[in-house]
């Protein structure tokens, strides 16, 4: 790379807004990290419930959402909930497409967050549940205090796996009209082609950056909180 | 599934009715959530046979869907061969006896896990415009394939390096008394029967290629969705075209991921000791 080439890399990062375009995806990822972590806790309790019409819905929930590729629920989301629907989740256009985009991601990863929980409650010995029904604990009891508290920390690895191909997947938004990094890039690379390799490593080093972390944090994390035995 | 042993007795006649409550209780939650939602559909039209009906004709499936099928199979059957070939080199390469060899695979494959198929995808469709190297109809396929090979390639290579990592010592150490080098005993002993241990988590990540093709749509890539979104706007009924496409991909999706639970199965018996190649803990094998 001749000096050029860093020069017009720069000048162009100073055309356009590159931070504020990872500062969407992360939004994107907090709110639908959010939802997806409440209804795939839903999903998992669902799933091991002594209730067969429960199980299935979670189960049956679980096999269609995360067989479906997340380019068609999001393009769902807008062409058909919002276009053909009328369904619209605030007046303003860009929140709008925001809110449905956060919509389709929650929904998709719900099902892997499902599936994490569950691989937690699977770390979790007979043992454990063995002893609190000998203790009397019902199933709300037993799972309330004794089988979920565990399951989460046994889930920890699993659900920062969710969280990290939910950073990386919030970039699918861009089908749903929400203008965040893989648009800007795109953006960027049709009006300067010639530094287009430099645009594309400024991008991917900003996810090696935000990602990498996060990996590292929750593989701690799940050392830290593992349960003893 | 799992926790039904664990989480619960054989319930007692108390138990059972209170059970049986729940369960009518939630399947009429269900069938009211189902009945709500058909409908809202249908006050706005969209179960009119009309809009329904195309679809048992011939005339979407032979013009679009199958098309589109076939574009989809096309570039998930070549990124499944290539992404074998790049994770069982980088995969080798994390293996190594040289310390620099396996720093600069490690790196590879941990930069391409990090970053986001769909950005490597617009880089090669646009960044291979500029270097004359492919015909321009094919940018999108080139585009696609080489995104979803360096990601899932990066993801094989772990599951390589963890199928080795799962076997026994004694299998190098038996490789490396009968006179084998390192080399070999890799290349001859550990790597095929690593192999044989990673086959259901290679089987699901197939499912995750096949379900990427479907970013190809961004990049002008003529696939399954890419169809279904042209014959849904030509026709009118976009909501029931998605459907028909979403369904396809579930069944096929689904076949797949019943492939790999009987490879689950098979794979325990063919491998020395309980070996199993699990997802190593920074991969995303869940996507």
């Amino acid at each position: 790379m001749d000096e050029g080439y860093l020069a017009r890399l720069g000048t162009l990062l100073e055309q356009y807004d590159v931070p504020a375009a990872f500062w969407v995806n992360i939004q994107l990822t907090f709110w639908a990290g959010l939802l997806a972590l409440a209804l795939g806790t839903v999903l998992a309790v669902m799933r091991i419930s002594p209730v067969a019409s429960l199980r299935a819905l979670g189960a049956g929930y679980v096999t269609v959402l995360r067989n479906t590729p997340l380019t068609i629920i999001l393009v769902f989301c807008t062409l058909g909930l919002w276009g053909q629907l009328g369904v619209t989740l605030s007046s303003d256009f860009t929140s709008n497409f925001f809110r449905l985009a956060v919509l389709g991601l929650a929904v998709y990863h719900a099902a892997f967050v499902c599936e994490a929980l569950r691989s937690g409650v699977n770390t979790v010995p007979v043992g454990q549940a063995e002893a609190a029904r000998a203790l009397g604990l019902r199933f709300s009891q037993s799972a309330r205090l004794v089988i979920l508290p565990q399951a989460f920390r046994g889930a920890v690895a699993p659900l920062g796996n969710v969280l990290i191909a939910l950073i990386k997947n919030s970039t699918v938004a861009a089908v749903a009209s929400v203008a965040e990094t893989s648009g800007l890039m795109r953006q960027m690379i049709e009006f300067r082609p010639d530094v287009v390799l430099g645009i594309f490593l400024v991008f991917a080093l900003g996810y090696v950056v935000v990602v990498v972390p996060v990996g590292l944090a929750t593989t701690a994390l799940s050392r830290r909180l593992a349960v003893a035995r | 599934m799992s926790g039904r042993s664990v989480l619960f007795d054989a319930p007692g006649p108390v138990t059972r009715r209170r059970v049986l409550v729940a369960n009518v209780v939630g399947g009429v939650l269900v069938a009211a959530l189902v009945a709500v939602v058909l409908l809202r559909l249908a006050e706005k039209g969209q179960l009119d046979a009309a809009r329904w009906s195309p679809f048992l004709t011939a005339g979407p499936w032979t013009n679009f869907l199958l098309p589109g099928l076939v574009e989809t199979l096309r570039a998930a059957a070549i990124a499944m061969v290539t992404s074998g070939v790049f994770g069982l080199v980088f995969g080798l390469g994390r293996l190594s006896p040289s310390r620099v060899v396996r720093a600069v695979c490690g790196t590879v494959v941990e930069f391409f896990r990090a970053v986001p198929v769909l950005l490597m995808m617009i880089f090669f469709w646009l960044g291979l415009a500029q270097l004359d190297l492919f015909a321009p109809q094919d940018l999108p396929l080139v585009g696609v394939v080489l995104g979803l090979t360096l990601y899932n390639g990066s993801v094989v290579a772990e599951l390589v390096r963890s199928g080795v990592h799962s076997l026994p010592k004694g299998q190098r150490e038996a490789a490396l008394a009968v006179g084998l080098r390192p080399g070999q005993s890799l290349r001859l002993v550990e790597v095929p029967q690593a192999l044989i241990a990673m086959l259901p988590a290679l089987a699901s990540q197939l499912v995750v290629i096949l379900k990427d093709t479907a970013l190809g749509v961004i990049i002008t890539y003529p696939e399954l969705l890419d169809s279904a979104r042209r014959l849904g706007s030509g026709q009118g009924n976009i909501l029931q075209s998605l459907v028909v496409a979403a369904v396809v991909f579930i069944v096929i999706n689904d076949l797949l991921t019943r492939l790999a639970q009987w490879l689950a199965g098979r794979a325990g018996r063919r491998t020395a000791g309980t070996a199993s190649a699990e997802a190593p803990a920074l991969t995303v094998t869940t996507r």
